[in-house]
C-alpha cells in the first residue's frame, strides 16, 4: 500500500498523463488547466479481498490509473487505499483508520452494507464520503449530511433498464411477449427484483413476465433454474447475476437449448466481464446489459480508455473502473473549486458540484438534497466478438442493436 | 412426471455422483484418522486450480490431467497429515476445528494471491456438447465426470476390500488399540488415508472443474455440501457417501423445481438436520 | 490477588482509553470488547459445559433481528427489543438444545446440528421480505450525538462504554456462574459425563442452561452490533464467518477461563491490525496477504499454544495459585 499512498508516478503514469493532457487542452470548457495545486488526499475503500474481491480490484484498477489523469487537468490527488475484506467490521474500522491518517475525503466502498457502515464514521468525523458504486435507496434516506453518491439507486437502474428495453424493441421493430426474470438472491439482486416488482407495472411494458425465478448465487449448478426458465416458454430473458453466475446460466442455456429472443440485463455485473468473454467464446455474443456505461464518445473518457489499456492490457474497462473515476473526479473537482483539501472546505461544495465533462454516459454530474446525483443515464451494451459496444440510446452508439439474437447452434 | 423434470433429475444425479466423490474423501478421512476436515472445500478449490493450470498451460483435458492432480493432491495430504495434522489426532474437535480453519484462510489467500479474484473455468472441446436420447437431453461433461466418479469411488472400496494395505487401515479405524498390538504402523497408515482422503478430493476437483468455475470462495461453500452430503450417507460409510451425493444432488434439483431455487440449500440443511436428530449414524452408517 | 489487581487495570485502562486514544484507536478497542464479549458468551456452553457450538452467529443474528426489526416497524425501543431479542434467542437454543441432548446428538455431530440450523436460517431470512431479505435490514440513523440508552441511539461513545460495559458484565457472571453449583455441574459434565449422570447431576438440564444462557448472552450481542452498526444482512448476521469470529477468541485465549476470550480479543484484533500495518509498511499491498499471515499465526497458536494462551502465561507468571487459578 506504500506504493498507493504516493501520487502514483511510473513511466505508465507519465505516458497515460501525456493522452490526458493533450485532451485537457483541447476541452478548455469546465475544467482547463490551473496552477499545482495541494494534493487531495483521497481515502479509497474497496473489499479487495473476500468475496468481493474481483469487483473490488475492478474498482482499484480504475483508480490507478486515475491521479496522473487528473494531475494533468490541474487537480493533483493523493490515493490511499485500503481493504476493506468483504467485512463491515473492517470497512469501518479501515474508515477510522484512513482518517486517522489524514485522508480528507472518502471513496467507496463497491457495496451497500460497507458502505453504510463507512458512511457513519464520515458523518460521525465530518469527513465527505463519495459513493463510487452502491445501489441501496436507503444510503442516502438517513438524512446524511456527507455523503454524495455518484450512482443510480436500484430502482433507477431498473427503471432505465426497462425503458431501454422498449427502445430495443422499436429500433428493432421486434417485440417479445413473455419474458422469464432470473435474479441472483443476494443483496443487490434482491433489490434489483423489488425494483423490478414496484416499476414494471408502472411502465406499460409491451410483454408480460411470465415467472420470476430467484436463485442462490452460491449455488453449484444453475441447471434447474435454466430448465424452469425454459419450461415458462418465455422468448425474453431478463437476467440479473452477480457476476460469474451469469457465465453458469448461458452454459446451461446452451445446454438445454433455451434460445430466446435476447438475454438482456437490466444493469448486473457479469455478462460484460473478461471472464464471461474467456469462458464462452461465441456463447457470450449477443447479450445485452442495460447499465451506466462510459460514453465512447467524451473525449476525457478516451484519455481514460487510453491509460487504462496502457497500465492493463489483459484488463477489461468496465462499469466499476469509470465510476471509481468519477467519484475521484468528484472529490478532485470539490478541492479544486473550494482552493483547499480541507474536509470542512469540500464539504461547503460538494453540494453545488456541477461537472458537464465527465466520463460516464448522462448529464452533469450534480447532487440533490440528499446527496443522490439523478442525472445518470443507462446504455445498452452488446457484445460483439467478445467486446461489449454501445448500441443505444442512439447518440453514442458504437454499432447497432441485433434482436433478435442468432440461436446457438447459428453461431459460427 | 414431465419430460422436463426426468431431464433435471438425471442432470441431479450425475452431479451428484461428483459430490460423491468429494464426499468420500471426507469419510474417509473422518472414518479412519477421526480428524474432522473442517478445510475440504478449499483444498478441493486447490485442486480445481491445479486441473485449471494443467488444462491452460499444458493443455490437458481435465480427464487427462486428473491423475496429475490426484497423485499431487495425495502427496500434499500425506505430507500434511505427518507434518501437522498428526499433533491434532485425538484432540478435542475444537482444536481440529481451528487448525482447519486456519489452513482454510491459508489456502484461500493463497489462491486470491495466486490466481487473482476471477473465476477461472476449463473450456473443453466438447464443453457444450449434449446427448439426444428421446426427449432426453443428456449433458456430455457431466456424464463423462459422473462415470469417472463412479469408477473412482468403485476402485477405492474394492483397495479397502481387498489388499493389505487397504484392510490394515480399515483395522485402525475399527479397534486402534489392536492395530498397535499386531504392529501396524498406525502413524504411516494415518497419513496414507490422508493423503486418500485428499487424493479423492484432488480427483473429485478435476472433475469439478469441467462444471463449475474455481474463484477464492468457491472453497468455503464445497465444505458444508461434502458434510452434508456425508453426514446424510452415514460417516465412514463409502456407500452410504455414493449413496449421499446422488441424494442430495436429487434433493435439490426437486426443491429448486417445486420450490424457490434460492430456497434450495435450505432444503439441504433441513435434511441434515432430520437426519442428525433421527438418525445420526446416517442411512448406511453403522449404529454408534 | 494479582489477577484481581490486573483485571481492575485493564478495565481502568479500557475506561479510561477515550481520553487518550483516536477514534481508529477506539474502534479497534471496540471491535476488541465485542469479540470478548461474544467470545465469553460461547464459553459458557463450550468452555464450561462442553457442548461445541459452531453455529453461534444463529443467536446473535436472531438477536439483532428481533431488535431491529421491533424497532424498524413498531418504533420499540432498543432496550425493550433487547428482552424480545433475548427470549427469541433463548427459545431457538432450547429447542436445538433439546433436540441434541434428547437426542444423543453429541460432539462433532452436536456441532454440525448448531450450523446447520444456523445456514437454515440464513436461507430462511433471505426468503422474509418484511426483514428486507438479502438485501437488507436497514436502521434509521437519525440520532448521532447524545446519549439515549433506552433507545439505543447516540454517540460512538455511548457504544463503546456500553459494550465495555457489557464485556464487564458478563465477566463478572460468568465468575459468579463458575463459583456457583451450577458450575460446578457443568464441570463435571465437560470431564465427564456418565461420571457426572452417576453423581445424581441432572446433566440434560445442566446442559440446557447452559445453551440457554449463552444464547440469551449472545442475542444481547447481536442487538449491541445491529444498534451500532445499524444495518442487517443474513449472510452477514448468520453466516459461518461470523460463528467463527465468535469462537476464535476464547480457544486463542484459553478455552474455559474467565480471562481466556478477553486476552483472545486482546490479541486477535490488534495482531489483525498490526499484520496490515506490518504488510503495508513493509511495502507489500497484494490483497489476501494479511489473511495469509493471520491464518498462519493462527495455526502457531493452536500448534504451539493448543491450551490457549492465557493458562501458558498464567504459568510463566506464577499466577496458577491464585484465586481464580481454577478458572
Amino acid at each position: 500500500m506504500s506504493e498507493s499512498r504516493s501520487p502514483i508516478i511510473n513511466r505508465r503514469g507519465f505516458v497515460a498523463a501525456g493522452a490526458a493532457g493533450a485532451v485537457a487542452l483541447g476541452m478548455g470548457g469546465s475544467i482547463g488547466r490551473a496552477r499545482a495545486a495541494q494534493p487531495v488526499k483521497v481515502g479509497l475503500l474497496l473489499p479487495l479481498s473476500g468475496s468481493l474481491a474481483r469487483e473490488g480490484q475492478s474498482c482499484k484498477r480504475g483508480a490507478e490509473v486515475t491521479p496522473a489523469l487528473l494531475a494533468d487537468l490541474g487537480m493533483p490527488v493523493q490515493l490511499m487505499i485500503a481493504d476493506t475484506e468483504t467485512n463491515i467490521d473492517t470497512a469501518r474500522t479501515r474508515a477510522e483508520k484512513l482518517i486517522a491518517d489524514g485522508a480528507q475525503v472518502l471513496i467507496g466502498a463497491f457495496e451497500s452494507a460497507q458502505t453504510l457502515a463507512v458512511a457513519q464514521v464520515c458523518e460521525q468525523r465530518g469527513v465527505p464520503l463519495v459513493i463510487n458504486i452502491a445501489a441501496a435507496p436507503n444510503i442516502t434516506e438517513q438524512g446524511f449530511k456527507t455523503v454524495f453518491r455518484n450512482f443510480p439507486t436500484a430502482p433507477r437502474l431498473v427503471g432505465e433498464g426497462l425503458s431501454l428495453m422498449k427502445d430495443l424493441f422499436k429500433a428493432s421493430g421486434v417485440t417479445p411477449s413473455k419474458a422469464v426474470f432470473m435474479h441472483n438472491n443476494d443483496t443487490f439482486g434482491s433489490a434489483m427484483a423489488g425494483a423490478v416488482g414496484k416499476i414494471f407495472p408502472t411502465l406499460d411494458m409491451p410483454f408480460a413476465i411470465a415467472e420470476t425465478i430467484s436463485y442462490d448465487g452460491a449455488a453449484r449448478d444453475l441447471a434447474v433454474e435454466v430448465g424452469k426458465a425454459k419450461a415458462t416458454g418465455a422468448d425474453l430473458l431478463i437476467l440479473v447475476a452477480h457476476g460469474e453466475d451469469s457465465i453458469k446460466v448461458i452454459r446451461e442455456m446452451v445446454k438445454q437449448r433455451f434460445e430466446p429472443k435476447a438475454i438482456v440485463s437490466p444493469g448486473s455485473p457479469g455478462m460484460y466481464e473478461v471472464q464471461f468473454y474467456k469462458t464462452l467464446g461465441k456463447y457470450a455474443d449477443y447479450s445485452m446489459t442495460n447499465l451506466p456505461w462510459i460514453n465512447p464518445k467524451s473525449k476525457m473518457s478516451q484519455a481514460l480508455l487510453a491509460a487504462f489499456a496502457k497500465a492493463y492490457p489483459d484488463a477489461l474497462f468496465e462499469m466499476n473502473v469509470g465510476y471509481t473515476f468519477e467519484a475521484i473526479l468528484i472529490a478532485a473537482d470539490a478541492a479544486k473549486r473550494a482552493g483547499s483539501p480541507e474536509p470542512k472546505a469540500l464539504l461547503e461544495v460538494l453540494p453545488a458540484t456541477n461537472i458537464t465533462d465527465h466520463v460516464m454516459i448522462g448529464g452533469a454530474i450534480t447532487f440533490d438534497a440528499k446527496g443522490q446525483n439523478n442525472n445518470t443515464r443507462s446504455a445498452t451494451i452488446q457484445n460483439f466478438g467478445g467486446k461489449p459496444l454501445v448500441v443505444l440510446p442512439a447518440e453514442a452508439a458504437e454499432a447497432k442493436p441485433v434482436f433478435p439474437v442468432p440461436g446457438w447452434q447459428q453461431r459460427g | 412426471m414431465s419430460v422436463d423434470l426426468v431431464n433435471q433429475i438425471i442432470t441431479g444425479l450425475l452431479t451428484g455422483l461428483v459430490y460423491s466423490l468429494l464426499a468420500l474423501g471426507l469419510s474417509v478421512i473422518f472414518g479412519v484418522v477421526r480428524v474432522v476436515n473442517f478445510a475440504h472445500g478449499e483444498m478441493t478449490a486447490l485442486a480445481m486450480y491445479g486441473a485449471w493450470a494443467l488444462s491452460t498451460y499444458l493443455d490437458l483435458d481435465p480427464l487427462v490431467g486428473m491423475p496429475v492432480v490426484v497423485v499431487v493432491m495425495f502427496a500434499a495430504g500425506y505430507l500434511l497429515q505427518r507434518g501437522l495434522v498428526d499433533s491434532f489426532v485425538g484432540k478435542p474437535e475444537h482444536m481440529q476445528f481451528i487448525l482447519m480453519v486456519s489452513l482454510a484462510i491459508i489456502m484461500v489467500n493463497s489462491s486470491l494471491l495466486g490466481f487473482g479474484p476471477d473465476a477461472h473455468g476449463i473450456q473443453v472441446s466438447y464443453g457444450f456438447d449434449t446427448y439426444e436420447v428421446g426427449p432426453l437431453l443428456i449433458d456430455k461433461v457431466r456424464l463423462l465426470a459422473a462415470g469417472a466418479s463412479l469408477a473412482i469411488s468403485l476402485m477405492l472400496m474394492a483397495f479397502f476390500r481387498l489388499t493389505l494395505m487397504g484392510k490394515a487401515i480399515r483395522a485402525c479405524a475399527d479397534n486402534l488399540v489392536g492395530a498397535k498390538v499386531i504392529g501396524l504402523d498406525v502413524k504411516r497408515l494415518y497419513a496414507v488415508t490422508f493423503g486418500i482422503g485428499t487424493a479423492c478430493v484432488g480427483a473429485a476437483g478435476a472433475l469439478l472443474s469441467m462444471l463449475i468455475d474455481v474463484m477464492p470462495p468457491t472453497g468455503p461453500e464445497l465444505t458444508l455440501l461434502a458434510f452434508i452430503i456425508v453426514i446424510v450417507g452415514g460417516l465412514g460409510s463409502m456407500t452410504g457417501a455414493l449413496l449421499g451425493g446422488m441424494l442430495i444432488g436429487v434433493s435439490e434439483v426437486l426443491a429448486g423445481y417445486f420450490l424457490m431455487p434460492s430456497m434450495k440449500s435450505m432444503f439441504s440443511f433441513a435434511i441434515l438436520i432430520l437426519v442428525l436428530v433421527l438418525r445420526p449414524q446416517g442411512l448406511l452408517g453403522a449404529k454408534r | 490477588m494479582k489477577q484481581r489487581l490486573a483485571l481492575l487495570a485493564l478495565v481502568a485502562a479500557f475506561a479510561l482509553a477515550p481520553l487518550a486514544a483516536g477514534p481508529y484507536l477506539l474502534s479497534v478497542l471496540m471491535l476488541v470488547l465485542t469479540m470478548a464479549y461474544l467470545g465469553q458468551a460461547w464459553n459458557i456452553m463450550m468452555g464450561f459445559a462442553g457442548q461445541l457450538s459452531l453455529g453461534h452467529s444463529l443467536y446473535g443474528g436472531l438477536g439483532a433481528y428481533v431488535a431491529a426489526a421491533l424497532f424498524v416497524q413498531f418504533g420499540i425501543p432498543g432496550a425493550l427489543g433487547l428482552v424480545a431479542a433475548i427470549a427469541v434467542a433463548v427459545a431457538a437454543g432450547a429447542v436445538i438444545g433439546a433436540l441434541g441432548f434428547r437426542f444423543g446428538v453429541k460432539g462433532v455431530y452436536f456441532a454440525l446440528l448448531t450450523i446447520a440450523f444456523a445456514e437454515f436460517t440464513r436461507v430462511l431470512f433471505e426468503h422474509i421480505p418484511g426483514l428486507g431479505g438479502p438485501g437488507g435490514l436497514f436502521l434509521p440513523v437519525a440520532s448521532r450525538a447524545g446519549v439515549d440508552l433506552l433507545y439505543l441511539r447516540g454517540h460512538p461513545l455511548m457504544f463503546y462504554y456500553l459494550i465495555l460495559a457489557m464485556t464487564v458484565g458478563i465477566f463478572l457472571l460468568c465468575r459468579r456462574l463458575l463459583e456457583s453449583r451450577l458450575g460446578f455441574y457443568w464441570l463435571a459434565v465437560r470431564e465427564d459425563q456418565e461420571a457426572a449422570a452417576a453423581l445424581g447431576i441432572n446433566v440434560f438440564r445442566a446442559k440446557m442452561w447452559a445453551v440457554m444462557l449463552s444464547a440469551g448472552l449472545t442475542a444481547a450481542g447481536g442487538v449491541f452490533f445491529a444498534f451500532y452498526y445499524n444495518t442487517l444482512f443474513p449472510t452477514q448476521a448468520f453466516g459461518m464467518d461470523r460463528s467463527i469470529s465468535i469462537i476464535l477468541a476464547p480457544i486463542v485465549g484459553g478455552l474455559g477461563t474467565l480471562f481466556g476470550p478477553i486476552l483472545g480479543a486482546l490479541i486477535l484484533t490488534p495482531l489483525g491490525e498490526t499484520i496490515t500495518w506490518g504488510t503495508e509498511a513493509l511495502g507489500f499491498n497484494a490483497a489476501g496477504l494479511k489473511q495469509l499471515f493471520y491464518g498462519l499465526a493462527l495455526l502457531g497458536i493452536v500448534k504451539f499454544l493448543p491450551d490457549g494462551v492465557w493458562p501458558w502465561l498464567r504459568r510463566r507468571l506464577g499466577w496458577d495459585g491464585d484465586e481464580d487459578g481454577s478458572a
